[in-house]
């Protein structure tokens, strides 16, 4: 059978998506370091988009995916799922706040650099961006088997989220760039 | 650890991101190429959602609006199967819908069409496929609607939806269309769909079996998601 297609999340997706608060992820009992990532959506004008959903997927602080396939003897955090979505408000800018995922299995026995795993939905996407935030103040990144076979410096550096130390908890800023320059990289998976 | 992965997306069927029909498309779609990447851990996994997440008269869009009135319009019956594309069912998955009333306005505050508002409908409804993948829902059909693409330019009449299957990379949003309407030839985010028949895939069909006499007409609209390949890869080893 034949993939259904794929069509834009239009302009009234909130309607549906986002009644509910789902951009925190973490409660008080979660594992691991608190912290806050927030960011813009941004147009190949670089003007803001309002009307943009962003939706999250990662590991827990163990590097432990709450999931059946996910099969490593590490522990689950029955209080976290890792899954969060937000939209955008009227100045482009979404936000979540969670705990900052440990490392995960990459292919041939590498190890995978702590990373969120992101899909970007907006109105006059007809099709969803998958992309992946990775973390500044981590030295992993420079041998992460997926940022490293971004051959381009300049673009693997649009994954990549500095840390701002915040008198409450650190904050990691992540702007997405839909077109333009400075592209956000975007993955076939 | 062995990692099973799931087929890529078929471009065939998905649109491009940039669609010249679509003009809000022209300065949002990505235009460097993709980074392909092989699929990790991190990939064929993603959110499994418990039954807790669909109330009770969450299925019901004619009534889910706390007014304990009834929405306005010609009342109809949505039915559909969520399959892979081996066409094994995808239980237990969520499916969120949104849509317009029966007069084409949503209830959102950047709809400014001049339609009235009903008081007993909000378009919003969600529901967990069970163990076959079949999904049910009550609404009443969207009214089409005018928007601004290009001069005179009205949406079919559609309802959106969203889906998530088993893993992070069969994630969806889709839109589906009713039969026979006059408008859905003219309609560019159709139209963005490459093939004539992945158009055809978006279109319901009116469901006479399911249609309940005196009551409300029915629709089978069945969504299909990335299936999973056969050969597990070694690649995600400790």
């Amino acid at each position: 059978m034949k993939q259904t297609p794929s069509q834009t999340v239009g302009p009234f997706y909130s309607l549906g998506l986002t009644q509910k608060t789902t951009n925190l992820l973490a409660s008080d009992t979660t594992q691991g370091e608190k912290i806050r990532f927030e960011g813009c959506v941004f147009d190949g004008d670089g003007k803001p988009v309002p009307d943009a959903m962003v939706e999250i997927w990662q590991a827990n602080a163990y590097g432990r995916y709450n999931h059946p396939d996910d099969k490593q003897e590490r522990p689950l955090d029955p209080s976290f799922l890792g899954w969060g979505r937000s939209g955008t408000d009227k100045t482009g800018v979404f936000s979540f706040e969670t705990v900052k995922p440990g490392s995960v299995p990459g292919p041939d026995a590498s190890v995978q650099a702590p990373h969120i795993n992101v899909t970007v939905f907006a109105r006059g996407m007809l099709v969803h961006a998958y992309t992946r935030i990775y973390f500044g103040d981590e030295p992993g990144n420079e041998t992460d088997p997926v940022l490293s076979s971004i051959k381009s410096k300049s673009r693997r550096r649009t994954l990549i989220a500095p840390r701002e130390e915040n008198n409450s908890k650190p904050v990691y800023r992540f702007d997405i760039r839909l077109q333009g320059e400075n592209e956000t990289v975007f993955f076939d998976m | 650890m062995k990692i099973q992965g799931y087929n890529p997306r078929d471009w065939k069927s998905h649109p491009p991101y940039r669609f010249e029909g679509y003009a809000s498309s022209m300065k949002r779609a990505p235009l460097k190429r993709l980074v392909k990447m092989k699929q990790t851990l991190s990939e064929i996994t993603g959110p499994l959602f418990g039954p807790e997440t669909v109330q009770p008269g969450d299925t019901d869009l004619t009534r889910n609006a706390g007014t304990d009135g009834e929405a306005m319009g010609e009342r109809v019956i949505i039915v559909g199967r969520v399959l892979d594309e081996d066409e094994r069912p995808v239980p237990n998955t969520l499916i969120e819908i949104w849509q317009a009333n029966a007069a084409g306005r949503y209830q959102h505050e950047v709809d400014q069409h001049r339609a009235p508002l009903d008081p007993n409908f909000i378009g919003a409804g969600r529901c967990m496929t069970n163990e076959q993948g079949e999904y049910r829902f009550l609404t009443v059909k969207p009214g089409p609607y005018p928007w601004l693409n290009h001069p005179n330019a009205w949406r079919p009449s559609h309802i959106h939806l969203s889906l998530f299957g088993p893993s992070f990379v069969t994630r969806l949003v889709t839109q589906f269309f009713f039969p026979g309407d006059p408008l859905i030839p003219m309609d560019p985010i159709l139209n963005s769909v490459p093939t004539k028949s992945g158009r055809q895939r978006l279109i319901a069909s009116y469901a006479h079996d399911v249609s309940e006499a005196e009551w409300a007409l029915g629709y089978r609209f069945d969504v299909v998601l990335r299936g999973r390949q056969q050969t597990p890869f070694e690649g995600n080893g400790r």
